[in-house]
């Protein structure tokens, strides 16, 4: 059996274009990666013989040479935040560990008229809370990429298991959805490609929820090629979403043309402090270099309130959240406890079916939204997020992009930083303004550490305009191959 | 005419305000499109949202904003350009994603009033706001001996919530007030206003004080769903606060509850029970955003409202205002007036709707909605006076059992035999025979016993069985004695 994990979607789709090899043969090979691989638990449930069935169709239709999508016989995975109809969808959570829909999120729909096929559901954090895949129902997952020492590795979260997968050649790319950076730092910290679009550019219809305002769908893709086409697949303006955007998608991949030479780059100091690590620095400051061999001017810029974003953050996320969450009551579907009264059910459900960080996120959203708190946390924390939503306004009136550390580290050890959680939360902290911002931000990876391991850039751009921010990832991606 | 309760101290003044929930006439629900309908079988009109499905989302219906708009616009009310959606949350069976969708700090309507006219003129009755929000499922508990069962096809429906100002002072402006409201709403067609099927329910607010001190503590009375029970609740309640007064209690503010089989109010929870609701704005629904041409296009759009029915049937139809009053309570009474008084006088017509039919309504209590008359079954009895077949009499003494049968006008006429004769060869006839049987008293009227016409007319009555019509008689017998 040839070895497709070498190469990407991109290539690919011009060997099956060019008749040279099968989507059946593709899905065949993913299938066995998949199940040799069971040790790093990727994937919460399996759907192999769906995606054998999707396959034999992909491969009639290029056979006839008709309706060929964008993704036409792409095996990927599948977060298991986004409903699949027939399919479990358990958002890695006890409390939907037998829940299944009857109906398609719009992301996934998107991606299957495009011809992508559903190999099955990766494993996540528990309802998306999380920066390193420990918190999930069905156990933690494992970076596949292991350090000098020989430590297992966290994934980074929560998009932690579709990371590991795509690293690990078990599928060509998977979906991933960031609310605070759940894209972007597992992309980092597994050597890939993530990108958080736009808010609004992809439908949260059929999305199992953890912050509104927040969540958003994005692909975790080896190439920045394979984001652009992925991407594509998996955007739409939703009438059923009314939060989705109206904006012309444009064709992501014309980010191919899109020349940086001449475009301001944004450093921002708050993201270069004292104390970052010295590797990261090192890969900062060579990114830096990259840019100005493409003819990109380098500015300094400042955005004051950067400081501000991760207690508001940590503050806005579990304020929707509690509400999200208050669905899972234990009346309707998903979880139920024995019990002989109404409080009880609430309780004894909800006791048994969240695991420890969502029962503190809930606690937490459930202070911050309370009478006498509501002004003091809340209000000010929407007020603050308008502060940092301005600041990059303010920034984009002087830059195009902005150039940041995906992450203030590196992949640590599985069981690190699990007793303190706002050691946990500081992974987060220089992705969490862009999606406070509501900005497209894309982390690539520059290169690996001297223990050998990926080190993340971050591009943040202005709203609708991924394809900047591709542009500019794609030239971090080919210094890298050069080197 | 001020409505006090007379204490041991004094007199006291009752202090009322209303919230009123209102379900909008709308076939799909305020965030989904499942239907409406009511008395489907349980659980069959609901979408993802309205049972809280993961990934479900809100989309707001326009026709339910318009609704809403076009109401805010008949009760003289400020719209809200921006206004905002808020979660306000609690855990109940029946609220699927364990929060209601409403409206909190900023409601799509504002300030506005209604008029209502009381026995001491008209009073204006200030609105404070009126609001969007879904409605909840329904929680049955005496279908199953062990569980409750949960129906959602109310969930998710949509309600206006309409606030008023506490400018209320009796039970029977209350009445008036949401009889207002509800002859308001219902003319525009927001709502049906139908308080035993529930789409109209009431929270009201009591508390009592002395004439011009200070406003007592209140007490809200939850969910109370007809006008009769309004107004008892409000007499309990209030009777019951100037007792406990008196007495040298405390009113406590809390919620309570009306049993209409006792007729009394009793404590739901206290303040310190009071839910937390935690509102913050519902981060999948964008700040609803409305422009000023819609507003206008929607103001065009207002059909003739109760008050400018009022004064047009006062013009129109020279009607009093009292008539003018009862005739527009009603869009449907007010529409039946207006098909039965075409081509008809108005006098005759407010009569026997405002007098006879109303009685009649009352006496079956039945709303004229409900009643099946139509206003051609009316309309055909009012030809027959109108043409002098029947008199007017006549008609009242046959009007219960006309309306109470199937028959047409002129059948049931027939039947009963009662139409009137109006031919003048055979009223001649008859007043012939009556003249050849007494000539004697002939002789005496022609010699100046005047008062004998009297006679005359009663004979020529009595010979017809009462059919004969009497102007016709009249003016025969006139012509045949000169």
């Amino acid at each position: 059996m040839t070895d497709f994990s070498t190469i990407d979607i991109t290539e690919a789709k011009k060997l099956l274009s060019q008749k040279k090899i099968t989507a059946t043969e593709l899905t065949e090979f993913f299938i066995k990666q998949i199940e040799e691989k069971q040790d790093l638990n990727c994937f919460i449930t399996k759907t192999f013989d769906t995606a054998l069935k999707m396959a034999k169709r992909s491969d009639e239709k290029i056979q006839n040479g008709s309706d060929i999508g964008l993704l036409e016989g792409i095996p990927i995975g599948m977060k298991d935040l986004f409903c699949t109809d027939g399919v479990k969808t358990t958002a890695g959570s006890k409390i939907l560990e037998n829940f299944v829909p009857f109906y398609e999120s719009t992301v996934s729909q998107n991606l299957w008229r495009n011809g992508a096929i559903m190999l099955g559901k990766t494993n996540m954090d528990e309802f998306a809370m999380g920066s390193a895949n420990t918190t999930s129902f069905f156990g933690n997952v494992l970076n596949p990429i292991r350090s000098d020492d020989q430590k297992d590795l966290v994934p980074g979260g929560s998009s932690g298991g579709s990371a590991s997968a795509v690293a690990s050649g078990q599928c060509f790319a998977a979906t991933g959805s960031d609310t605070g950076g759940s894209i972007r730092q597992p992309a980092s910290f597994c050597g890939l490609v993530g990108l958080k679009p736009t808010y609004g550019r992809c439908s949260r219809f059929g999305m199992v929820a953890f912050a509104s305002s927040l969540d958003q769908a994005g692909p975790i893709t080896k190439t920045v090629s394979d984001a652009a086409l992925m991407l594509q697949s998996m955007c739409s303006y939703d009438e059923k979403d009314s939060t989705s955007s109206k904006k012309l998608i444009p064709n992501f991949s014309d980010y191919k043309k899109f020349d940086l030479k001449g475009k301001k780059i944004g450093l921002p100091k708050e993201y270069i402090i004292d104390g970052l690590n010295e590797e990261i620095k090192k890969k900062f400051d060579h990114c830096v270099n990259v840019f100005r061999d493409c003819g990109a001017e380098l500015i300094d810029i400042s955005l004051p309130h950067t400081n501000y974003a991760l207690p508001t953050y940590y503050i806005i996320a579990p304020a929707e959240a509690s509400a999200n969450l208050a669905r899972y009551d234990g009346v309707r579907y998903g979880l139920r406890e024995n019990s002989e009264n109404l409080d009880d059910l609430y309780q004894i459900t909800r006791a048994s079916g969240f695991g420890d960080e969502v029962k503190r996120r809930l606690i937490i959203g459930t202070y911050v939204l309370s009478a006498g708190y509501y002004d003091a946390y809340y209000l000010k924390a929407l007020k603050v997020r308008q502060l940092i939503s301005n600041d990059f306004k303010y920034a984009f009136e002087k830059c195009d992009l902005i150039l940041t550390p995906t992450t203030p580290n590196v992949a640590f050890p599985i069981g690190e930083k699990q007793s303190d959680p706002l050691e946990m939360y500081l992974n987060d902290v220089l992705t969490v303004p862009a999606s406070l911002a509501g900005l497209p931000a894309i982390s690539v990876s520059a290169g690996n550490n001297n223990k050998n391991l990926p080190i993340g850039m971050q591009i943040i751009g202005k709203p609708f305009e991924e394809i900047s921010v591709l542009a500019a990832g794609s030239a971090i991606e080919s210094s890298k191959e050069e080197k | 005419m001020s409505f006090f309760i007379d204490g041991n101290t004094g007199k006291w003044e009752v202090v009322l305000g209303l919230e009123v929930h209102a379900q909008i006439k709308s076939n799909s629900k305020l965030f989904s499109t499942a239907s409406t309908e009511w008395g489907g079988d349980p659980n069959t009109q609901v979408e993802l949202v309205d049972c809280g499905m993961p990934g479900a989302l809100p989309v707001i219906n326009e026709f339910c904003v318009n609704q809403a708009i076009l109401t805010g616009l008949s009760i003289n009310a400020q719209i809200n350009e921006k206004s905002i959606f808020d979660r306000k949350n609690y855990f109940y069976p029946d609220l699927p994603q364990g929060y209601q969708i409403s409206q909190f700090e900023y409601p799509i309507v504002g300030n506005g009033f209604l008029m209502i006219e009381t026995e001491d003129g008209e009073k204006r009755i200030g609105i404070t706001r009126l609001h969007l929000e879904q409605d909840a499922g329904k929680s049955i508990h005496d279908q199953d001996i062990k569980n409750t069962l949960i129906d959602l096809n109310r969930s998710g429906c949509a309600l206006m919530e309409i606030v008023s100002e506490p400018d209320l002072r009796s039970p029977e402006e209350a009445a008036l007030y949401v009889k207002k409201l509800r002859s308001i709403l219902r003319c525009i067609g927001s709502c049906d206003g139908n308080m035993e099927k529930g789409n109209l329910r009431a929270d009201v607010n009591v508390s009592v004080r002395k004439p011009d001190s200070e406003m007592g503590t209140r007490c809200e009375i939850k969910n109370v769903n007809s006008i009769k029970f309004i107004q008892q609740a409000i007499e309990y309640e209030a009777r019951r606060q100037v007792e406990l007064i008196e007495n040298g209690k405390e009113i406590i503010q809390e919620t309570r509850l009306f049993d209409p089989n006792k007729g009394e109010t009793r404590s739901m929870r206290g303040k310190e029970e009071s839910h937390d609701y935690r509102y913050f704005p519902d981060p999948d629904l964008p700040p609803l955003i409305i422009s000023k041409e819609k507003i206008e296009e929607l103001r065009k759009s207002l059909p003739e409202l109760p008050d400018e029915k009022k004064s047009r049937f006062i013009s129109e139809y020279n009607l009093t205002n009292y008539d003018a009053q009862v005739l527009t309570d009603d869009q449907y009474v007010s529409d039946f007036f207006e098909e039965v008084v075409k081509n008809r006088d108005p006098k005759l017509v407010v009569s026997w709707i405002s007098v006879e039919l109303f009685s009649f309504l009352k006496k079956n209590d039945i709303e004229l909605s409900e009643s099946k008359i139509s206003p051609k079954k009316i309309a055909n009895l009012l030809d027959f006076i109108i043409s002098g077949k029947i008199s007017n009499r006549q008609a009242k003494e046959l009007f219960e059992p006309y309306l109470k049968s199937n028959l047409e006008a002129k059948d049931f006429i027939e039947k009963m035999g009662v139409e009137q004769v109006s031919d003048e060869g055979e009223i001649e006839g008859l007043i012939n025979r009556v003249l050849q049987q007494n000539p004697k008293m002939v002789e005496d009227y022609k010699n100046g016993k005047d008062k004998l016409f009297g006679f005359f007319v009663g004979q020529v009555m009595k010979e017809s069985k009462g059919k004969a019509n009497p102007q016709i008689v009249n003016k025969i017998l006139q012509d045949k004695l000169a």
